[in-house]
């Protein structure tokens, strides 16, 4: 059995064994193996110059990384905590994000960004956001999580091997979830959405730390005749419209989940493209279930915030079966 | 170099009245003596402050508090920043600043809402005067710049006193917070409490200057450095400092030289960074014995007052322990309050969904109940 933290401090330990230029560096991954330990044991085999501690701030971890990128290193940064990349937002949607465009291809840099994401781990306030809608949203970055320990082998040698920058966004609440897996390889390129249940009535979408929530209703959906197809996008970006679209075409309905607060969302910009592409298969508006639109609560409120099993059957029953109106909306005025 | 920039540098070395073991160190000073009335409430308020923060650390071990940064060894400047401050003065804390708030008179409950995680600040500001407690770091910094600011702008002749730690000062944000004090004139004390480490990285990892105060030059911030073990020091230092921003000469820099007991948090371990020899070597200096001792030789510490501080001090944890053992009322439908003023209408249809759901939780455990 391997847990996800040991998927991803081997796949960091194996791109680095490849290449000599894959760096790692940020607050704690030195001498302490990271707060996670994401980074275990990488200084004492490959030494203090391929994975060290900075010193404090963010913002100077990213630009030191543009410049080393820039100087012909594969840095591989880590945040501590989703809300502490904060202070390095300016040098990730200025520079990180724009260089190869700016340079009109000259400049490209290959660096990865990884953030610890998302809740449910009991954690007080600024160590619990989903931040992922501001880089997705951020033309210029590739923006991958993984929710299997597998793809979060493969999909972070593959975010270290790109030639653009990836934030890589690792779901916290699953660095502890386990899988008996013989040898950890690399799978699919970016741009793969898996297909982690197969369903004919419903599509439901997830990433990240939304996945086992997602396949753990299909199997309660059963219960009450819903046979659910469960869809984990692995990258947001690049997006797979693909493997979406066609399985929404065939189930006819859909429901996003996501930790993250609703509006504006990620989980917007799914059920935009699912109803732009598939509107004719459509027997139900595409529905989401996502955080409520307040700053992350805490800990003891966190699980009535958190996309829940419960809530995501509450949604289904939604989805029209029974061809009625949608009464959520009703107040609105005007027929449904 | 010019006097000016001369006058902006720290001590060579850093201020101590009392030696490691609390006799009376050699050596002339800047800063005046501070009057034994405040090195007596000093040394209560650590007492006190001792015990709160090992209750805290063992109802983080019963599980009642999510997590917990202790300040354990600091005590000198966790009591000494609050004490020097007056009641009108305003606090910015960081999550290290348990003790100062119980100091600050912050019933200890409140202080650790944060922690226990119920809310996101468990105190009043306003009443308190007191910033909420804050994670991200050195963000602070330039809202005490700020509001001291504003402090000065308005004519109140408050200052604001800001604490960061030795990590924090390598963020921007603190760099900021000194230049735009320094530019506009702010009123504002900064304390860093450098204990030398920022969770697992050491100080050498943080700067390559010769000591946190020399942040303060390039920034025209006057600036000293002080052994943060020394209560004396410490407030004799502090001191100085509010006075120096209360009489409208600006901001001032503090480097206490201090170090943290324990591990960052109970999350961490600090066997895995650092020798025990080396904690140690900071337990022989400790801010209470040594205060104990150059108060007792003055005779201003009898055993009566150790007596006394040492079972206000046991009632103190004793009503923490029970207030905390309870569970705190839950108010899920509050995450909705105060996003903004009002609630947007979106914000009251999702509380209604929640409302509607919690009902049916209700109806449900109660159907079962009336079944068993
Ligand atoms: C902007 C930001 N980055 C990272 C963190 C995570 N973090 C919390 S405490 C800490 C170390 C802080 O060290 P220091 O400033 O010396 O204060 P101390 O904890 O020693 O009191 C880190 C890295 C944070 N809270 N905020
Ligand atoms: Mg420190």
């Amino acid at each position: 059995m391997i847990t996800m933290a040991q998927a991803l401090n081997a796949a960091l330990g194996d791109a680095m064994a490849e290449d000599e230029q894959v760096v790692v560096f940020g607050e704690d991954v030195g001498a302490l193996g990271g707060v996670f330990r994401i980074t275990d044991g990488l200084t004492a085999k490959y030494g203090e110059d391929r994975c060290f501690d900075t010193p404090l701030a963010e913002s100077g971890i990213v630009g030191f990384a543009v410049g080393m990128a820039m100087g012909g290193f594969r840095p591989v940064v880590e945040m501590q905590f989703d809300a502490f990349a904060y202070p390095a937002f300016e040098q990730i949607a200025s520079h990180v994000a724009k260089t190869r465009n700016r340079t009109r291809g000259r400049v490209g840099l290959p660096l990865v960004i990884r953030i610890p994401y998302g809740g449910g781990i009991g954690g007080v306030e600024h160590h619990c956001d989903s931040s992922e809608a501001y880089y997705a949203h951020t033309p210029g970055l590739k923006v991958v999580t993984p929710a299997t320990v597998q793809d979060a082998y493969s999909l972070l040698r593959e975010a270290i091997d790109d030639p653009d920058p990836v934030v890589f966004m690792e779901p916290k609440k699953l660095y502890w979830s386990k899988a008996d897996i013989g040898r950890l390889a690399r799978t699919e390129p970016f741009g793969r959405a898996a297909v982690r249940r197969a369903g004919s009535d419903a599509t439901l979408i997830a990433y990240g730390p939304s996945v086992p929530v997602a396949l753990e209703t299909a199997e309660a959906a059963t219960q009450e005749g819903w046979d659910l197809e469960v869809i984990d996008l692995r990258t947001i970006v690049p997006f797979d419209d693909a493997t979406v679209t066609a399985s929404v075409r065939r189930t006819g309905r859909c429901v996003v989940v996501g930790e993250a607060a609703g509006f504006a969302g990620v989980g917007a910009e799914i059920a935009a493209r699912v109803q732009e592409r598939c509107f004719h298969s459509l027997a139900a508006p595409v529905l989401r279930v996502t955080g409520f639109d307040v700053p992350y609560p805490p800990p003891m409120l966190e699980h009535h915030h958190l996309p829940s099993v419960d809530r995501i059957l509450d949604t289904l029953d939604r989805l029209q079966r029974d061809d009625l109106p949608d009464t959520r909306f009703l107040a609105l005025g005007g027929a449904a | 170099m010019t006097g000016l920039a001369q006058a902006l540098l720290p001590s060579a070395e850093p201020v101590r009245f009392l030696t490691d073991e609390g006799a009376v160190a050699k050596g002339r000073h800047r800063h005046p003596v501070p009057d034994p009335g405040l090195l007596r409430r000093a040394y209560r308020a650590m007492v006190v402050g001792r015990r709160f923060d090992a209750q805290a650390t063992a109802l983080t071990k019963q599980g009642r508090l999510a997590v917990y940064p202790s300040s354990h060894g600091q005590e000198a400047c966790q009591v000494g920043s609050v004490l020097v401050l007056s009641e009108g003065d305003w606090f910015f804390p960081t999550y290290r600043e348990s003790v100062a708030l119980v100091t600050r008179g912050i019933d200890p409950v409140e202080v650790l809402s944060l922690l226990r995680g119920d809310a996101h600040c468990g105190y009043d500001p306003v009443r308190h005067h007191v910033a909420p407690q804050c994670t991200p770091l050195a963000t602070q910094s330039v809202h005490a710049a700020g509001l001291a600011y504003a402090e000065r702008r308005v004519g109140t002749g408050r200052v604001a006193l800001v604490c960061v730690g030795d990590g924090a000062t390598s963020e921007g944000d603190f760099h900021e917070a000194l230049n735009f004090a320094a530019v506009f004139k702010a009123p504002v004390v900064f304390l860093v409490q450098n204990n030398h480490y920022a969770i697992s990285v050491p100080l050498e990892r943080q700067t390559a200057a010769p000591s946190l105060a020399y942040k303060g030059i390039g920034y025209g911030v006057p600036s000293e450095r002080v052994d943060g073990n020394d209560p004396v020091a410490v407030l004799a230092v502090l001191t100085s400092a509010v006075e120096h921003a209360r009489s409208g000469q600006g901001p001032y820099l503090v480097e206490a030289h201090t170090y943290r007991l324990e591990s960052h948090t109970n999350a961490d371990d600090a066997s895995r960074y650092r020798t025990d020899d080396e904690a140690e070597k900071w337990r022989r200096r400790d801010p209470i014995a040594r205060l104990a001792r150059y108060l007792r030789r003055r005779g201003h510490l009898t055993d009566a007052d150790t007596a006394a501080w040492s079972a206000e001090a046991e009632e103190l944890a004793a009503d923490l322990r029970a207030r905390m053992n309870a569970d705190p009322e839950l108010a899920p439908l509050g995450m909705f309050d105060h996003v903004y003023s009002a609630p947007t209408p979106q914000l009251t249809e999702q509380r209604e969904v929640l409302r509607v759901e919690l009902s049916a939780e209700r109806a449900a455990d109660e159907a079962e109940e009336a079944l068993t």
